[in-house]
């Protein structure tokens, strides 16, 4: 079987088990998110805490308790990184410096996991287990109970009301990522990867580049577990530097497999919850094919610039292989470099810098969109949503009407917010990467020189503000320049958007609902699956043209 | 019925069952079979509107489009720059291109509102100073229309210009409206009821009547009508605020963009020049759409004032194109003004031909629109040729009343009449005859179908009897059946409003194929049908007249007021409608269609012409340092600089070329919403992606013979 073929065959392979959670997980995440009873464990939960869990938030109130809870995370996190000399089960690891501390605070409250530190040589257990782990289940918990918010907006009428936060985190939570985390660290852990917490294992003779005897350091870890959440919640923060290319986390094709499709489900499969939030399943489909359409048609142009690169080596290992691992091969790297770009993981197990010049553009772009196909946990369902209220503002003139969206008008305060929204990630990454480049010392950092080392910087800021955590590898981003201004562009990229995420949310919940006609847009129809698509790819590609010519395009073009 | 119209009175010399829906009101610029879409543009109109369009140049004026503020101040900079660097004269064209791209959006704006300014001299002229006759107490005085204050008493005779608006109180007169209408034949005005509304600044043709004004001098319908069509009270819709809002953060995203470039064109070993970053910019930037926003809208407007109808705001407009439930009185929309003969049935023993026959004769007396339709369909369906009363010779002929609700003629011995049921069985059992059985049965029948029967009897040597049954319909205009059936696919509910019994009213809604009914209708039914749809959250739309018509008309999302109507009428609605035409309502929601349909197409063709303008760009600027870039450049266009200048130009010219679309507005179809996207997103989304490579490839050609520049 020749690696082409693999590689379709593991797509198949992965479309089918996507498409086979879609109904079950999607439905099962609306009843979540609707259900009106308690668990047990969830009542003390919300004791301690002081929540009342039935009290319903109008928008200022739940972007006050998303915001506040995250600002908490962010400062317990800090002074768990800061204190870690002093922690026990720190395996001697000394306290992380302030620069670093704040980014990787900022990085895994935001579920971005950006790592500017190596994972195996900076962080003990105590901060990876009780700091970013936990961070890993809920900053990806309070995406989803964003996304909940903004579909409870468009069903819900005449209400400011979008639900309660403290619920939705809680239910998201242990409801859905920690059942769904335990199940594929199990599986993780039955086909290979590493689960104790055991210290480090200096094991040698290896060749270390001029001759044998050279030794290396191994860490034990809680790894499965974390590998599990760190793919179900869109996260991607490794816990060893090397991330999914590190047999200890990702080890067998299969598990290179089931990781992407771990990272795929809940986006995925978010909108059937959508659909069926909003009373129509079909309303759902329509956003499922959006995603789908993309994310396919991401996949196909990475396989084909990754398989079809010319020179003899690659074409002997029948690809471009440099920064790929053997036992995945071209194809399987490429769907997950391709999937965890377009969803807000970031996770790696090969090396983006290292693909073709316009594979490295395809990585970028899949950012660049808003991570939108299929985005990250939440994130992705409310980042599409706000390009089809963009999408059916444009398209709906041209069917006569006012626009309107699931019965919402879009009117003009709509539509200010929906600007605004698309206007913060490009702000966030043109300019964090023309400041960069205007000043003398930050690029300093670029490994490489030309083109290559331009996309370094480019792909480094948008992964921040995207919330991706994905590096391009080759830029040294611990310094304290990248490490403060990637950590801001974290913090901005995922709370500004959701302010007007929330407040649009609010806005269409006090509306009344405008009754369907055959004069009415329809949103569940191909012909407008096909209109999003193209709106997505005009209106978030043309702004950064100029950028990916100078970049990706220039290299990947040359040859 | 609550509401009344015109129709009563023109079709008592008109009604004739076959006549176009559309041709009821004559108007003096009638647009073609009252579709939305033809409009008039003037190429010369450019040429004349271009000092208007170079006064716009004042920032002052253009910071109220973001889009084209911002090429503005880009021409400012492009022609400073320029001056710095007087040689260079590619920064020269550059400026030049710029500042014809701002004029021509100026231009688009300036043609839109001078086709308005031509209206406004019209009304003007008939704004002439007037003197009132004022007053007061028993006596009157003389004084200056702009004194008159709202309560005052004015006289007006034959020949005066009436000085203000104002209700009739006292009096009958014929008022000649053309200076608003542009209709020639005169209009009754009378005191009392739904006709007593005047405007100042029409004629008073015959008779004297007091007027008592209604409304403060330059706060007048005819002030208010100029400062409609010249845009002077113009404000943004919230659809175009919205659409600016958006292009707004799209020149933002846009801006972002081109100003983050140097810094990363530095590193990459190239130097751009503000001329060629503003160039960029300008054609990045939607343009298109943002320099023909305005035009569109105003035009949306002219084109309702081209059928006579004023609306109040733009709002009500925009409102138009989103209504779901059309409200339509049954008189004169739905139906021809009166009932109208449908069919003779004879009792037994007697032939269709003879009840015909009798049926002309006895209706030759009768001038009420019923009667004359008794006679036409005597003569279309059995030739019966229409006699006239002098031909027949030692006729007496009995006129038709109220009181006696009949009519007929005594000739040759015969006595022959026709009228109302009650009223004929009274005068044959008068005369000694007998009523047939089925005379009862076949009235009844004819009743419960929703008609009116009318008896029609003789009397002569065979003694007293009735001949038969004339069937009195209303008749449903022709063509509305279909134009229902378009709104319905429009997605438009439409409901017939009659005063009507219920079972009537059904035949008359089943026959006209509308979607419901509401019989036997009072104004707080009206207002409560519309509360109720509105609670669904459908906008209504509906025509009136009459004052208890004022607050359904206020209530519904777009209210179009007949001019005939009475003031307060016209207070209440947002709309009037000067021919006094119920049926244009569907074409007013069809403009207001169009006005979006117009928004969307040029937005989408505006951002869609971004993508073909990167591939002439971009490779002009970066060939030179990363010269892989050079595949980019699929038109293969002559040279960098010719590049550049090409998508200027491009962007300029498209502009030129879009203001008689925008103008005439986006043809317009009664279609569902997927036809209508599809071809749209075709013609517009699919066209404004190739356009835009074709277009810049010509003017490169073009350039390229330029000596010194290809």
């Amino acid at each position: 079987m020749g690696p082409v073929l693999a590689g379709i065959l593991q797509l198949v392979a992965l479309i089918g088990a996507l498409a086979l959670a879609y109904i079950p997980l999607g439905t099962y995440m609306a009843r979540v998110y609707s259900s009106d009873k308690h668990w047990r464990v969830e009542k003390w939960i919300y004791k301690g805490i002081g929540a009342d869990p039935d009290t319903e938030m109008t928008w200022p109130a739940y972007l006050r308790a998303v915001l506040a809870f995250s600002l908490i995370g962010v400062l317990f996190l800090y002074l768990l990184q800061r204190l870690q000399g002093i922690l026990p089960g720190s395996l001697g690891f000394s306290s992380v410096n302030p620069a670093q501390s704040f980014n990787t605070a900022a990085s895994f409250v935001t579920n971005t996991n950006w790592q500017s530190y190596y994972g195996e040589q900076t962080m003990g257990h105590v901060v990876q287990t009780a700091g970013l782990a936990v961070q890993n289940f809920v900053s990806a918990a309070v995406g989803i109970a964003v996304a909940v918010a903004l579909v409870r907006g468009f069903a819900r009428s005449r209400t400011g009301e979008l639900g309660n936060f403290w619920a939705d985190l809680v239910r998201g939570t242990l409801r859905i990522l920690v059942p769904g985390a335990a199940i594929a660290a199990i599986v993780l852990v039955a086909c290979g990867a590493i689960q104790n917490f055991s210290g480090i294992h200096e094991v040698g003779q290896f060749f270390n580049g001029h001759s044998m005897g050279g030794s290396q350091q191994w860490n034990g870890g809680a790894v499965a577990s974390q590998e599990a959440i760190k793919e179900f919640g869109t996260n991607g923060g490794g816990y060893f530097n090397a991330n999914s290319a590190h047999p200890f986390e990702n080890p067998t094709p299969f598990t290179n497999l089931f990781e992407i499709f771990l990272l795929l489900v809940i986006p995925f499969s978010l909108t059937r919850t959508f659909g069926v939030m909003v009373g129509s399943v079909k309303q759902g489909y329509a956003i499922l094919a959006t995603m789908a359409s993309i994310w396919l048609g991401f996949v196909a142009l990475m396989m084909w610039t990754e398989f079809a690169h010319h020179g003899p080596a690659l074409q002997l290992a029948g690809g471009a292989m440099e920064g790929k691992e053997v036992r995945f091969g071209v194809g399987s790297s490429s769907i997950f470099a391709v999937s965890t770009t377009l969803t807000s993981t970031g996770a790696v197990d090969s090396f983006h810098s290292s693909f073709t010049g316009l594979g490295g553009g395809i990585t970028m772009l899949g950012m660049m969109l808003g991570e939108i196909a299929p985005g990250g946990t939440g994130s992705g369902l409310y980042g599409i949503l706000i390009m089809a209220v963009i999408a059916v503002f444009i398209a709906g003139l041209m069917v006569g009407r006012t626009p309107e969206y699931l019965g919402k008008k879009i009117g003009a305060r709509e539509i200010k917010l929906a600007a605004c929204y698309i206007l913060i990630t490009p702000a966030l990454v043109l300019i964090f990467t023309a400041i960069s480049m205007a000043l003398p010392t930050p690029p300093h950092s670029m490994l490489n020189s030309g083109a290559h080392g331009f996309s370094e910087v480019l792909y480094a800021f948008t992964s921040a503000s995207n919330n991706n955590g994905s590096a391009f590898a080759g830029l040294n981003a611990n310094t304290d320049w990248f490490n403060t201004m990637t950590g801001l562009a974290m913090l901005l990229g995922r709370f500004l958007p959701m302010v007007f995420v929330l407040a649009l949310a609010g806005s269409l919940a006090e509306q009344k609902p405008v009754p369907a006609t055959a004069g009415t847009l329809r949103t569940e129809k191909p012909l407008f699956t096909g209109l999003l698509v193209g709106a997505i790819l005009i209106i978030t590609g043309l702004t950064y043209f100029p950028a990916l010519a100078l970049g990706p395009l220039a290299e990947g073009l040359a040859s | 019925m609550t509401t009344r119209t015109e129709k009563s009175e023109d079709s008592m010399s008109t009604a004739t069952p076959t006549r176009a829906p559309h041709s009821d009101v004559p108007t003096g610029h009638k647009a073609p079979e009252g579709r939305v879409g033809a409009g008039l543009f003037d190429p010369k109109q450019l040429l004349k509107s271009l000092p208007e369009a170079c006064r716009k140049l004042d920032p002052r004026v253009m910071v109220k489009s973001p889009v084209m503020f911002v090429v503005w101040v880009g021409s400012v900079l492009t022609t400073v720059f320029s001056f710095k660097d007087p040689g260079d004269w590619f920064g020269w064209t550059i400026s030049a291109w710029l500042w014809l791209t701002v004029i021509f959006a100026n231009l688009a704006e300036a043609v839109a509102e001078g086709r308005g300014k031509a209206q406004a001299d019209t009304l003007r002229k008939a704004k002439t100073d007037t003197v009132a006759r004022r007053l007061a107490g028993d006596t009157e005085e003389q004084v200056p229309g702009t004194e008159l204050r709202i309560g005052d008493l004015v006289v007006c005779e034959a020949g005066d210009v009436i000085p203000g608006d104002g209700d009739v109180i006292e009096g009958v007169a014929s008022v000649d409206e053309s200076a608003i209408t542009g209709e020639s034949a005169p209009v009754i005005r009378e005191s009392g009821g739904d006709r007593s509304a005047v405007t100042g600044g029409t004629k008073v043709l015959s008779d004297r009547i007091v007027i008592r004004i209604t409304t403060r001098p330059g706060e007048t319908f005819i002030d208010r009508m100029i400062s409609l069509v010249e845009g002077a009270a113009r404000q943004k819709t919230p659809n175009e605020i919205a659409l600016n809002i958006l292009l707004a953060s799209l020149t933002v995203v846009f801006l972002l963009a081109v100003a983050t470039l140097p810094p990363f064109a530095n590193y990459a070993g190239t130097h751009l020049t503000m001329v060629v970053l503003v160039a960029l910019l300008v054609c990045l930037i939607p343009t298109t759409i943002g320099a023909l926003l305005s035009a569109i809208g105003i035009a949306g407007m002219d084109r309702l004032v081209q059928r006579n109808v004023l609306a109040m705001s733009g709002r009500a407009v925009e409102a138009a194109g989103d209504v779901s439930t059309l409200l339509l009185d049954k008189t004169g929309t739905i139906t021809l003004g009166n009932r109208q003969a449908s069919e003779f049935v004879p009792v037994r023993g007697t032939t269709e031909a003879e009840v015909a026959d009798a049926a002309q004769l006895s209706s030759l007396a009768d001038e009420t629109p019923e009667g004359r339709s008794v006679v036409v369909l005597a003569k279309e369906t059995y030739g019966l040729r229409e006699r006239h009363q002098g031909e027949l010779a030692h006729a007496e002929w009995i006129a038709f009343t109220a009181q006696t609700r009949m009519s007929g003629v005594d000739v040759d011995g015969r006595k022959i009449r026709k009228g109302a049921t009650g009223s004929v069985i009274a005068w044959v059992q008068e005369q000694g005859g007998t009523v047939a059985d089925d005379a009862g049965t076949l009235s009844s029948a004819i009743s419960q179908a929703g008609g009116t029967p009318l008896l029609v009897a003789v009397k002569d040597d065979q003694g007293a009897r009735v001949l038969g049954v004339i069937h009195l319909k209303d008749v449903v205009k022709d063509g509305m059946r279909e134009r229902f059936g378009e709104l319905r696919r429009m997605g438009i509910k439409t409901v017939m409003i009659t005063g009507d019994n219920p079972l009537t009213a059904k035949a008359i809604a089943e026959e006209a194929g509308v979607d419901d009914f509401l019989a036997e209708a009072t104004p707080e039914d009206k207002m409560a049908l519309i509360k109720r749809e509105q609670a669904g959250g459908k906008l209504v739309a509906m025509t009136g007249d009459g004052t208890n018509d004022a607050p359904a008309l206020a209530q519904a999302d777009v209210g179009v007021a007949m001019n005939t109507g009475t003031s307060a009428a016209k207070e209440a609605g947002n709309m009037v409608d000067l021919d006094s035409n119920p049926t244009k309502l569907i074409e007013i929601v069809e403009i207001g269609k169009q006005l979006l349909i117009t928004r969307g197409a040029l937005t989408t063709f505006s951002i869609a012409n971004d993508v073909a303008k990167y591939f002439a760009i971009i490779p002009a600027l970066f060939a030179a340092v990363y010269p892989g870039l050079d595949k980019l450049n699929i038109m293969h266009l002559s040279s960098p600089d010719s590049a550049i200048l090409s998508a200027v130009v491009f962007n300029a010219l498209i502009i030129i070329a879009l203001v008689p679309l925008s103008l005439k507005g986006v043809q317009y179809r009664p279609v569902s919403a997927d036809k209508m996207l599809r071809r749209n997103l075709t013609i517009y989304g699919i066209g404004g992606l190739i356009a835009p490579f074709l277009g810049i490839k010509i003017i490169d050609l073009l350039i390229s013979f330029i000596p010194g520049i290809g």
